[in-house]
């Protein structure tokens, strides 16, 4: 099958309820290999919670959402070897040093790789490899998850608001990472409040409103929209 | 998945915990420092008779061995639930099984050494004898502390996923520790003795039984309980 014409997220009518609140209520969504969707929406819409179902650690109360053709919940192993997320909390060892982290990660990953000092030069991390991640700032942290990301080299990146805490060059860094996965014949799924620092790298957004994809009109191509904008302007 | 990457899964959560323990201190010098004072506590309550304080002894250290246990058991996975460290752990590929059995490792040698330090008070306080008997006891004893572990970091890992943790933990594991608990006390009670009636055997079967049945069982059935 064509890489790039695959479909990375299949996702149809997925619901999700926490309690007798429904959160998600039949959200559909595709995207292709080579994609870059943003997932917009106000706070509780939805959205991280979509996330964590196509990353597996949700289960969805209907609907189905494939991953590179594997089922979320039938095959959920396989989505999470072509499954990279990056949580709104980073998910690190504070007690553990950047590179033991990342160790870590490589050996529950099954990752050959032992050595690290490149990935941590990737993100402007080297310098404190061995120091404990409990000193780091919350930006130093994000790109440490960054590194370990980059470790697993996934083909579908689910990220979760990825651009708080970083500055200018961690957003660049973050956008490479994405521009690199795309390249690969990855996709994107990524969680934004603001568009601006992903407009390099982003395809197209989806809104989640009330639980549900908004009208097809506003599930708009992410360049189109914006040089309709410029237009209006 | 391959054995060898499962044991090196195994492997690398035991380390981990280790580290993390052995680097912050504070969890195993509180649960032995907890341990040891209620070791001296039951030395107390129980009065001067040294007979009546080796009478006792069995029981006062498996009691301290178990409320020092929980706290290391909920400790055991508040470490994953403070930087969201748990989804990390659960997105990675291959058995689930291996998470359990990582953390069963490192929970086993956590809870061994406050074993060594409970028992070492315990020889002191309660002026105990050491059997000639010895290493039935020792066996005693580590086949009593697999029991406690087995449920103890199954049911910490189904508890993790609740808001009141440090309270349902212990309603949980109680009820199903008391065969362990049972066993393991009039066995090293009866070892301690010199065993005259010979009853220390069956209750050592029982624990060999016991630890068997909910190691397989936590193992098989662990993938369920930490899938929200």
């Amino acid at each position: 099958m064509d890489l790039q014409s695959e479909l990375a997220i299949d996702a149809s009518r997925v619901a999700r309820r926490f309690g007798s609140k429904w959160v998600l209520r039949g959200v559909s969504l595709q995207v292709r290999s080579g994609e870059v969707v943003g997932l917009l929406g106000a706070n509780g819409s939805g959205k991280t919670t979509m996330l964590r179902i196509l990353a597996t650690l949700l289960k969805p109360n209907a609907g189905t959402a494939r991953i590179y053709g594997h089922d979320v919940v039938g095959a959920a192993d396989e989505v999470r070897r072509n499954v990279g997320i990056l949580a709104h909390k980073p998910g690190l060892y504070d007690d553990l040093t950047a590179r033991e982290n990342l160790r870590f990660a490589a050996e529950m990953g099954g990752i050959p790789t032992r050595d690290f000092g490149a990935v941590l030069e990737d993100v402007g991390l080297l310098g404190v490899a061995d120091e404990r991640v409990r000193g780091f700032s919350s930006g130093m942290q994000r790109r440490l998850a960054v590194a370990r990301l980059m470790l697993r080299r996934p083909q579908l990146l689910l990220l979760d608001e990825p651009y708080s805490n970083l500055d200018s060059d961690g957003i660049a860094l973050m956008n490479s990472v994405i521009a690199q996965t795309t390249r690969a014949g990855g996709a994107s799924l990524v969680v934004l409040h603001e568009l601006a620092p992903a407009a390099e790298v982003l395809d197209r957004t989806v809104t989640i409103v009330n639980g549900r994809v908004a009208e097809p009109d506003m599930a708009t191509p992410y360049r189109e929209s914006a040089s309709v904008a410029g237009a209006i302007a | 998945m391959t054995w060898n990457e499962d044991w090196g899964r195994i492997r690398a959560i035991a380390r981990k915990d280790l580290i993390t323990e052995r680097r912050t201190k504070a969890g195993f010098n509180s649960v032995a420092a907890l341990g040891v004072t209620m070791l001296v506590l039951f030395g107390f309550a129980f009065g001067p008779d040294a007979q009546a304080l080796r009478d006792a002894a069995a029981g006062a250290l498996w009691l301290a061995i178990l409320f020092a246990g929980v706290l290391a058991f909920n400790r055991s996975y508040q470490v994953e639930l403070e930087s969201g460290a748990l989804d990390e752990l659960l997105q990675y590929p291959g058995a689930r099984w291996t998470i359990y059995a990582g953390k069963f490792i490192s929970n086993l040698i956590f809870v061994g050494l406050m074993l060594a330090i409970v028992v070492a008070a315990g020889i002191v306080l309660f002026q105990i004898h050491i059997p000639p008997a010895w290493p039935i006891l020792l066996a005693t004893l580590l086949l009593g502390i697999v029991g406690l572990v087995t449920l103890g970091t199954f049911y910490a890992a189904m508890a993790s996923r609740t808001r009141a943790r440090e309270v349902l933990l212990p309603l949980l594991l109680f009820p199903m520790l008391v065969p362990v608990l049972l066993a393991a006390m009039s066995a090293s009670k009866a070892l301690l003795g010199g065993d005259l009636m010979h009853e220390a055997s069956a209750w050592i079967r029982l624990l060999i039984g016991y630890d068997v049945i909910f190691l397989v069982a936590a193992l098989l059935t662990f993938e369920h309980v930490i899938e929200v």
